[in-house]
């Protein structure tokens, strides 16, 4: 971790309340996020996402979020009322979904929903959006920005419709990034160019990433440092060059569930899971 | 397996093309390949390089001239009638998608075995659910009852059940966890060896394929870039500076090489 830090997060739980059974879906975690890219991984169903979405205040009823810290840039976000988290969200930190056909307007066009976004936060002169809008969808490596300003979500592809995510995610100039698993539904070669787009802003930028994934190889390749996931609970945090020295039997067998191209194996390893590792 | 492989499935400068607007879209430009039989093929390539309508043309489910597809030497009309569609069976990606929500995973076992007039289907359903590491106990469970990989083991069930010579599987791990696909890929390893099936998998994913497939074909916008074994890939001896960017880009981000280019 580098400088200071941004979220500092300890003993954060977050629970869905059911008048029959609560489930745990987030189990005291704690952890802190430089100026760095931090991954976490962990499969389905695992509270990743949950985790992401407690940060930015977005976790609703019948979740209930409860932490015995949980800060950003010193600031207590646990007193946050609506109001401040409206002015947090975008301005300082934003997220970056899964998949911009779903996560844009489809009946408004591109380029005015980042628009949106920068007048919400700062200046509301439309012609200085407009410029702004424009120079960030050339940041994130749009060829034509003005020609895809006008387009709607629908008539981009699914890079593209990425990179107008981050473009819009990035124009409040955000201190921190959170990317539940943004290149996830995209072709490998495309997956990376959005990747670079990503790390490439947030170094400019010295900003802070949150990369949530279940991709193995996108997280470590990607990463300085990496939670994995278990159950609610983050069993294991490893340094990016130092992934081979995991210790916990979870990540262990994870990493070797995956079929790989330079190490390839008869019979791959199956994950046995062992209900002590949830508790 | 005893004999020396012959072509089981063979396509031969296969060509489908899709209506679109006033013009056509050529989702497939002269596409050949032989497989032998009790081999697994396999096809990469990214979102809309025409693999699945390959498979597609191999299952009839895309009109294709009869001279394009031939199985066990045979030419497969455009019509295909019930003992040809015997032959082979299909896996989806989406194990959500691909299962009727309203039926019992015996229901979904039995409708095949009644189309085909398969006698002893009770025993048919226990064996193929016994063969794909499913209980008695899933047998009268509804779709979103169960896991997504107890899914996707529904359907290799459900393609299993009417013993076909062939198996197409189109993502079949696309949708689930790695911890969760090993377990996929080991069954469809173990049913290979024990069936002798002949199968054609096709996948975006490089590591998956390689690990199941013995021949690999690379495609891009409708045509076969590639067609190498693959030793020759994990070897990293590629031919086509396409396959070599697929096999980099696969291995993960790299910081270095984005330095400067787009």
């Amino acid at each position: 971790m580098s400088g200071e830090a941004l979220f500092e997060v300890e003993a954060l739980n977050v629970t869905y309340v059911d008048p029959r059974r609560s489930v745990r879906a987030v189990r005291d975690v704690s952890f802190a996020l430089g100026r760095e890219r931090l991954g976490i991984v962990g499969e389905s169903g695992y509270g990743k996402s949950t985790l992401g979405r407690a940060l930015l205040g977005l976790v609703q009823f019948p979740g209930i979020v409860e932490a015995q810290t949980l800060k950003f840039q010193g600031r207590d976000l646990k007193s946050f009322k609506p109001a401040e988290w409206q002015a947090l969200r975008g301005r300082h930190v934003s997220m970056v979904m899964q998949d911009a056909k779903y996560s844009l307007n489809p009946v408004r066009r591109v380029g005015e929903q980042i628009m949106e976004t920068y007048r919400l936060h700062n200046s509301k002169d439309r012609r200085e959006a407009r410029r702004r809008a424009l120079e960030m969808l050339d940041a994130v490596r749009i060829r034509e920005p003005e020609a895809v300003f006008d387009l709607y979500p629908h008539q981009l592809s699914g890079g593209m419709g990425q990179r107008a995510m981050i473009a819009m995610m990035l124009i409040g100039n955000p201190e921190a990034l959170i990317a539940d698993e943004p290149t996830s539904s995209l072709d490998v070669t495309v997956q990376n160019q959005v990747l670079r787009v990503m790390d490439e802003l947030v170094a400019k930028r010295g900003m802070g990433l949150i990369l949530i994934s279940h991709n193995l190889s996108v997280v470590s390749s990607f990463c300085d440092r990496i939670l994995v996931m278990y159950g609610g609970r983050i069993v294991e945090s490893l340094d990016r060059d130092r992934l081979e020295s995991a210790r916990h039997p979870y990540t262990r067998a994870l990493f070797a569930s995956a079929p790989s191209l330079t190490h390839p194996v008869e019979t791959l390893s199956v994950v046995k899971r062992d209900p002590a590792w949830a508790e | 397996m005893s004999s020396q492989p012959r072509s089981m499935i063979e396509v031969d400068d296969l060509h489908v093309s899709f209506k679109r607007g006033r013009g056509r879209i050529a989702a497939v430009q002269g596409v050949s390949f032989v497989v032998s039989a009790g081999a697994t093929f396999g096809i990469v390539g990214e979102s809309g390089s025409g693999k699945s309508t390959v498979l597609h043309a191999i299952a009839g489910l895309v009109p294709a001239p009869s001279s394009a597809v031939l199985i066990e030497g045979r030419p497969m009309p455009t019509t295909r009638v019930k003992s040809d569609r015997r032959l082979l069976q299909y896996v989806f990606q989406d194990p959500y998608g691909s299962l009727h929500p309203r039926q019992t995973v015996d229901r979904i076992l039995r409708e095949p075995l009644e189309i085909h007039r398969v006698e002893e289907r009770d025993a048919a359903i226990a064996a193929a659910l016994a063969d794909v590491g499913l209980g008695p106990e899933h047998r009268y469970r509804y779709p979103h009852q169960l896991s997504g990989g107890q899914r996707q083991r529904v359907a290799i069930a459900r393609a299993l059940v009417l013993s076909p010579r062939i198996l197409l599987l189109d993502e079949p791990t696309s949708a689930l966890d790695v911890s969760i696909q090993a377990e996929i890929l080991n069954l469809l390893a173990r049913l290979r060896r024990e069936r002798s099936l002949t199968s054609v998998f096709v996948s975006h994913d490089l590591a998956v394929v390689a690990h199941l497939c013995d021949t690999i074909a690379v495609m891009r916008l409708g045509r076969i870039v590639e067609t190498l074994p693959v030793a020759t890939l994990r070897a990293g001896e590629a031919g086509s500076a396409y396959t070599r960017e697929l096999i980099a880009a696969s291995k993960g981000y790299s910081r270095a090489e984005g330095l400067g280019e787009a």
